[in-house]
């Protein structure tokens, strides 16, 4: 039933949108790419169309053959897509081997290059049809740094959002299950003030991360604080989150739909250092994440407020003891928390240029490796988890199908469970 | 409004095979979450590794007895790889972990990685796995009618498919009465009120939550093979929100009750076919179709925090029973 919903198409890269001359797609974590190159024994065939569509008519992309053969077609999200060679475009010098070999079926998936071969000859003498191959190419030391850079830009993007959850699990011992939702909120939120209110794009962050703050505080005045009066039961809690979280979750599928909503209004150029080449809305995701977490850090670190929250975490009862007021504390954590996480999800959505309903819902299970891996209920220990985390999950596409990055996440999550479940950074006796 | 409609759509939901499916995911959940303590939120992933378990080995022309058991041991061998690291943890890294997990299974099952076998998001139609089984049926090929109730006997969302999963239900039901009143039983209400104590009395702690772990597991690996059984094994309609569904379930009937997961599934489904065909009728103008299935599923959210912050022992539990902390 969810179906539907979950196969959103994704707004096309930047890169892809309109190159006829010299055909390019760049294969990444959220793109793939069917191409080919269309060529005879004369030659490169120009100028003919082929168009990539999949089975549910949800995708349709055309793509006219360069001066040296090639074509390529950026490629949403993994499917079965329906490769059609357009005859009628096709030059009188040059003619299908086997008419029946055209279309082509061909599955690809995001995160690798697919090849569709047509077998042109020079008359219309039958021979061996299409064939078609999968692979996610060589490593060469470009794609590595390439995969390096998404990597940080995913983790640190990531950590913003683990931040809060070690934050909220630190100082009320809660694992937060709706934080994800958080992450979608922002997102989404920055869809509303950018495209559909046509506010300038650091105006809509701004006020997508407020408005994701002020959900925090709603929801602590209006559901956490009042469960932490009549002592409801962590587990309680846990489930309550989730209850949240699945409310949320459709929420967001009732008010925005199953797709995957672009939220800058025009697409973002690229730019290149040396080898790495990122769109621009990316490195200023990236500098503001740094920017932020460097914030957090030093008012964790530095203020008065900062250093009650990380006595709160240590121990909730001495801290109350020694004057702290927890209740204004805890109040606190769920508005930085929720703020945090909603910045992330502003940033994913503009380094992405996409937002959707299940955005935060990956993201969750990422978040939970990275604080799991940092260390359960520590701030720094989910920031450098995280950057782990998002390296190991964007390096991984190099060798392993980009389908299985969050396999990769959770494996290290079960190992680090296996030979030190306390975390990098955290105390033995957390756990037992 | 079309009232007759109403009632037998809505009636329908009582004998469904999904409610039967249901029924016997919460019961597993019961047995890890209501008996144990166990906080397991990856219940669907449990029943979707059974599903493909079952799928592929019947694809691979294997009869139905074989293929149940292929799936559910599938399940055990899921719920042994999730349980070694984490069950000598806290509480809630299990639930980490089984969240991810199941997840994990739901994105791989979806990918093209195993499309061999899974074939993909497209998902396995269950005309290739599902002969052997409606072979086996006693039934007369043709429809009956009892009452409001009126299927096809030997199709795949027949009379035959709902007797096997209700019966697989009863004896799910008979099992856990059986256990939960046996020394093994009492030991798992003993790890959930206090793990220590349990631990004092020369008990392994691991050992059983482990148990529980496998034995509620395999419930739900058949209870995959069953809500497969009449349309199709889609990844993604396992995935989180059914693990939730179940849960609400579970809270809804009462955990730590013999029948609350049974009745609870049935409340459930016949609650949300009741409101989804309202609102239809009712709403056509404020709602597109396609806002249906989200609203409902905002309904069961709302449920669940209400539920838990309000009765958390459901309508048949006891709430000296519930053991709400995290250990």
């Amino acid at each position: 039933m969810l179906a539907a919903a979950l196969v959103g198409v994704i707004g096309l890269q930047a890169e892809s949108a309109s190159a006829t001359a010299a055909v390019t797609c760049v294969a990444d974590a959220e793109t793939g790419c069917i191409g080919g190159t269309l060529q005879n024994t004369a030659g490169p065939v120009e100028g003919v169309t082929i168009t990539v569509s999949n089975e549910d008519d949800e995708f349709e992309e055309s793509a006219t053959t360069a001066a040296n053969g090639t074509w390529a077609v950026a490629i949403p999200g993994r499917a079965r897509y329906t490769v059609e060679l357009d005859e009628s475009t096709l030059p009188s010098t040059a003619a299908l081997a086997d008419s029946a070999e055209n279309p082509v079926e061909q599955l690809a998936v995001v995160g690798a290059s697919s090849t569709v071969d047509f077998n042109l000859v020079l008359d219309a003498t039958p021979s061996t049809g299409g064939s078609s191959s999968t692979t996610t190419g060589t490593v060469t030391p470009t794609r590595l740094l390439q995969q390096f850079a998404l990597g940080i830009r995913y983790g640190l993007i990531l950590a913003l959002a683990a931040v809060g959850l070690s934050l909220i699990y630190g100082t009320t011992g809660m694992s937060s299950f709706s934080h994800g939702e958080q992450v979608t909120l922002g997102a989404l939120l920055t869809f509303v003030f950018s495209i559909q209110l046509h506010w300038p794009i650091v105006l809509s962050v701004l006020a997508a991360v407020v408005l994701s703050a002020a959900s925090g505080w709603l929801q602590d005045v209006g559901i956490w604080q009042p469960l932490r009066r009549r002592r409801v039961g962590l587990v309680q809690l846990m489930i309550v989150s989730i209850g949240l979280s699945l409310a949320l979750q459709y929420a967001f599928q009732f008010r925005f739909g199953g797709s995957t909503l672009q939220v800058l209004p025009s697409i973002a150029k690229s730019w290149s250092i040396g080898p790495i080449r990122l769109s621009i809305p990316s490195y200023i995701a990236m500098g503001c994440a740094t920017i932020v977490l460097v914030g957090v850090a030093l008012f964790l670190q530095r203020t008065r407020t900062g250093r009650a929250t990380r006595a709160i975490s240590d121990n909730p009862a001495l801290a109350a003891a020694s004057g702290i007021d927890v209740d204004k504390i805890i109040r606190l954590v769920w508005i930085l928390a929720t703020g945090l996480a909603g910045l992330g999800g502003a940033l994913l959505a503009l380094a992405f240029n996409g937002a959707a309903w299940d955005l935060g819902l990956q993201m969750l299970l990422l978040m939970f490796a990275a604080v799991t891996l940092g260390g359960l209920g520590t701030a720094y220990g989910a920031l450098i988890g995280s950057l782990i985390i998002g390296v190991v999950v964007e390096m991984s596409t190099l060798w392993l199908p980009s389908s299985l990055k969050f396999a990769v996440a959770l494996l290290i999550l079960i190992l680090v469970l296996l030979i030190r479940p306390q975390g990098i950074l955290g105390r033995a006796e957390r756990v037992g | 409004m079309n009232w007759s409609d109403l009632l037998s759509l809505t009636a329908g939901e009582l004998i469904a095979p999904t409610t039967a499916a249901y029924a016997l995911a919460a019961i597993g959940l019961n047995i890890h979450f209501g008996f144990t303590g166990l906080l397991n939120m990856g219940q669907a992933g449990f029943m979707l590794v059974g599903a493909y378990g079952f799928a592929a080995t019947a694809q691979a022309g294997q009869g139905f007895p074989l293929s149940a058991l292929v799936g559910v041991g599938c399940s055990v061998v899921f719920a042994l790889i999730l349980g070694i690291p984490t069950l000598k943890l806290r509480g809630d890294y299990l639930a980490i972990v089984t969240i991810s997990a199941a997840e994990i299974v739901r994105l791989i099952g979806r990918s093209s990685v195993l499309s061999d076998i899974t074939n993909g998001a497209a998902g396995i139609p269950a005309s290739r796995f599902n002969k052997d089984f409606l072979g086996l049926s006693v039934l007369p090929d043709g429809r009956t009618a009892l009452g409001p109730f009126a299927y096809a006997n030997n199709v795949g969302d027949g009379w035959w498919t709902r007797i096997v999963a209700w019966a697989a239900v009863l004896l799910a039901v008979l099992l856990v009465w059986r256990l939960m009143s046996s020394p093994w039983g009492r030991v798992l209400k003993g790890i959930r009120e206090d793990e220590d104590a349990v631990r004092s009395l020369g008990k392994s702690v691991y050992g059983y939550k482990m148990q529980a772990l496998v034995l509620g597991g395999a419930m739900a690996g058949f209870a995959g093979v069953l809500f497969v059984m009449p349309a199709s094994v889609q990844p993604d309609a396992m995935g989180r929100s059914m693990t939730f569904f179940i849960w609400t379930i579970l809270l809804l009937g009462g955990a730590a009750t013999l029948w609350g997961p049974v009745i609870g599934s049935m409340i459930f489904f016949v609650a949300l076919m009741f409101i989804k065909t309202v609102m239809r009728d009712v709403l056509p103008s404020v709602l597109r179709p396609e806002q249906l299935e989200p609203l409902a599923g905002i309904l069961v959210g709302i449920t669940l925090m209400l539920l838990v912050i309000f009765r958390p022992q459901g309508i048949f539990g006891d709430k000296k029973e519930l053991m709400l902390d995290v250990r």
